[in-house]
Parts: C-alpha cells; sequence; structure tokens
C-alpha cells in the first residue's frame, strides 16, 4: 500500500465518520463542526486527485463562507443546548431503515458497471488546475458563468426581502 | 484508485445524508445534510472526470467539464444556503421554533 492509498483511506475514514457525526450528535454546534470536518476531507481527496481549483474553492466556499453563515445562525438561535425533542423513536428508526435500503440499492445498482475496472488518476494530469479552468470557464462556460452572477445578485436581495423586519 | 471505491464512498456519504434528513427535525440540520448530500455528487464528479481523463486522454482538456459542473454546483449551492437561511430566521422570528414539526403550515 502505498502513501496515495494510505491518505485515501484516512480521508475516507475522516469524512464517513464526521458525517455520521452530523447526524447523530444532540447539539447543533458539533453537527456544523463535524461537517467542517468532512469538507476539509472532501477537500484532501480533490487534492489528491490534483484538483487544486476545486479542493480550494471548497474550502474557501463550504468551509470557510457556508459553514460560518450556519453556525451563525445557531448562536443567533440560542441553540446550543439540546433543543430538539427525541420521542419519536419509530421515525428515526424506519428512516434509517430507508436510507440503508437506498444505500444497498444503489450499492448492487453500481457494482457490476462497465467501469468498474476504470483507474482514477491520482497525483498527475493539469486538468484541475486554475489555468485549464479558468480557460474554459471563460470560453465555452461563459453565459453560465454570467448568469451565475446574476443568480447571485437575485439570491443576495432576495435573502435581504425575506430576512427583513416589517 | 479504482473508480468503484469512490463510487462507494459517494453513496455512503449521500446515503447518511438521506438518513439525516428523514430522521432529524431541526431544520438547520435537514439544510446541513442537504450540503451534504451535494458534496458526495461533487465529489463522485470529480472523480468521474479524472477517469475519463485517463481513459480518454487524448485532448489535454477531456474531463474539465465534469469539475465546471462541479464549480457551478457550488455556486447555486451558495445562493441557496442564502435565500434557506433568510428562510429560516424568519421563520423562527415568528413561531421561536425551528422543528419542522411546526414548520408544515405551507401546505395550509
Amino acid at each position: 500500500m502505498n502513501i496515495t492509498q494510505l491518505l485515501f483511506w484516512i480521508l475516507t475514514v475522516i469524512a464517513i465518520g464526521s458525517a455520521l457525526m452530523v447526524i447523530t450528535s444532540k447539539n447543533p454546534v458539533y453537527s456544523v463542526l463535524g461537517l467542517i470536518i468532512t469538507f476539509f476531507a472532501i477537500s484532501g481527496h480533490y487534492i489528491l486527485m490534483n484538483a487544486q481549483f476545486l479542493a480550494i474553492v471548497n474550502i474557501i466556499v463550504y468551509a470557510g463562507a457556508i459553514m460560518v453563515l450556519f453556525l451563525f445562525v445557531i448562536m443567533l438561535m440560542n441553540l446550543s443546548k439540546a433543543t430538539e425533542t427525541l420521542k419519536n423513536k419509530w421515525m428515526q428508526i424506519v428512516g434509517a431503515i430507508a436510507g440503508g435500503c437506498l444505500f444497498l440499492v444503489l450499492v448492487a445498482a453500481l457494482r457490476n458497471t462497465e467501469v468498474k475496472k476504470n483507474l482514477v488518476e491520482m497525483g498527475t494530469g493539469n486538468i484541475g488546475l486554475v489555468k485549464n479552468l479558468g480557460h474554459e470557464l471563460f470560453t465555452t462556460f461563459v453565459i453560465p458563468f454570467e448568469i451565475a452572477s446574476i443568480l447571485f445578485l437575485s439570491a443576495m436581495v432576495g435573502a435581504v426581502v425575506i430576512g427583513k423586519k416589517e | 484508485m479504482p473508480v468503484n471505491y469512490y463510487i462507494t464512498l459517494a453513496l455512503c456519504l449521500f446515503a447518511i445524508g438521506v438518513v439525516g434528513v428523514l430522521t432529524r427535525r431541526n431544520a438547520i440540520i435537514v439544510f446541513m445534510c442537504i450540503e451534504l448530500m451535494l458534496n458526495a455528487v461533487n465529489l463522485l464528479l470529480v472523480a468521474f472526470s479524472k477517469m475519463h481523463h485517463i481513459a480518454k486522454g487524448a485532448a489535454a482538456v477531456t474531463g474539465t467539464d465534469g469539475q465546471l459542473f462541479v464549480f457551478f454546483i457550488m455556486v447555486v449551492a451558495a445562493a441557496e444556503v442564502s435565500v434557506g437561511l433568510a428562510i429560516i430566521v424568519m421563520m423562527y422570528r415568528n413561531v421561536h421554533s425551528i422543528n419542522i414539526n411546526f414548520l408544515n403550515r405551507l401546505k395550509h
């Protein structure tokens, strides 16, 4: 087992463990921290696959901005104590069974696909660098890029309008 | 690494997100589980783009599209989070709870 595979397994264990921490912890602040650890592990996977632009964007946008927004809202609502009533045990059991069945069905469907033996390029290749992605983004995908700016503007205005005290 | 390891990892994260959406009653945690599902799909798209590049690496830009789709998914998710958290804050200001059992009055 070389160093790349070792890093893959370490990051996988961190990602799945902290994702489980998101859905099991009673305190919402611990859920946010678990989700931040998951995002860092996913960024580590991106770096292993040499998608460096997406790794940095993932850390800046998700772990930096969105999670701070979540943490800010949780602190604003003073939810740090366990406010959730967990009396409905049946719903949790049924939900876990349904999610597990979905996982089993998807794994069983994708286990014997054609691409099973194909390898993922690790550590080499330059398609994930900023130069190539930026060139492609501003030539082929320039119209979706501009539409995304309009989407951001309208989301910002919408958030202000919704959150305004009337 | 073979691509089916990445498929299994992404499916595992997606299933954890689905279980969280189905079982938790806190609206913010439901929202965070949706983010987890989006990130599972992002990871799978990046893995498939690198697989595509090593399999059909004739042109230098083969597989760039998948990574740009991940970029646009992140853009849409950021916009969605800003509007969704504004809605949750407004609901909390009205009913003083973010338990989604109490937030089902949109159907009336």
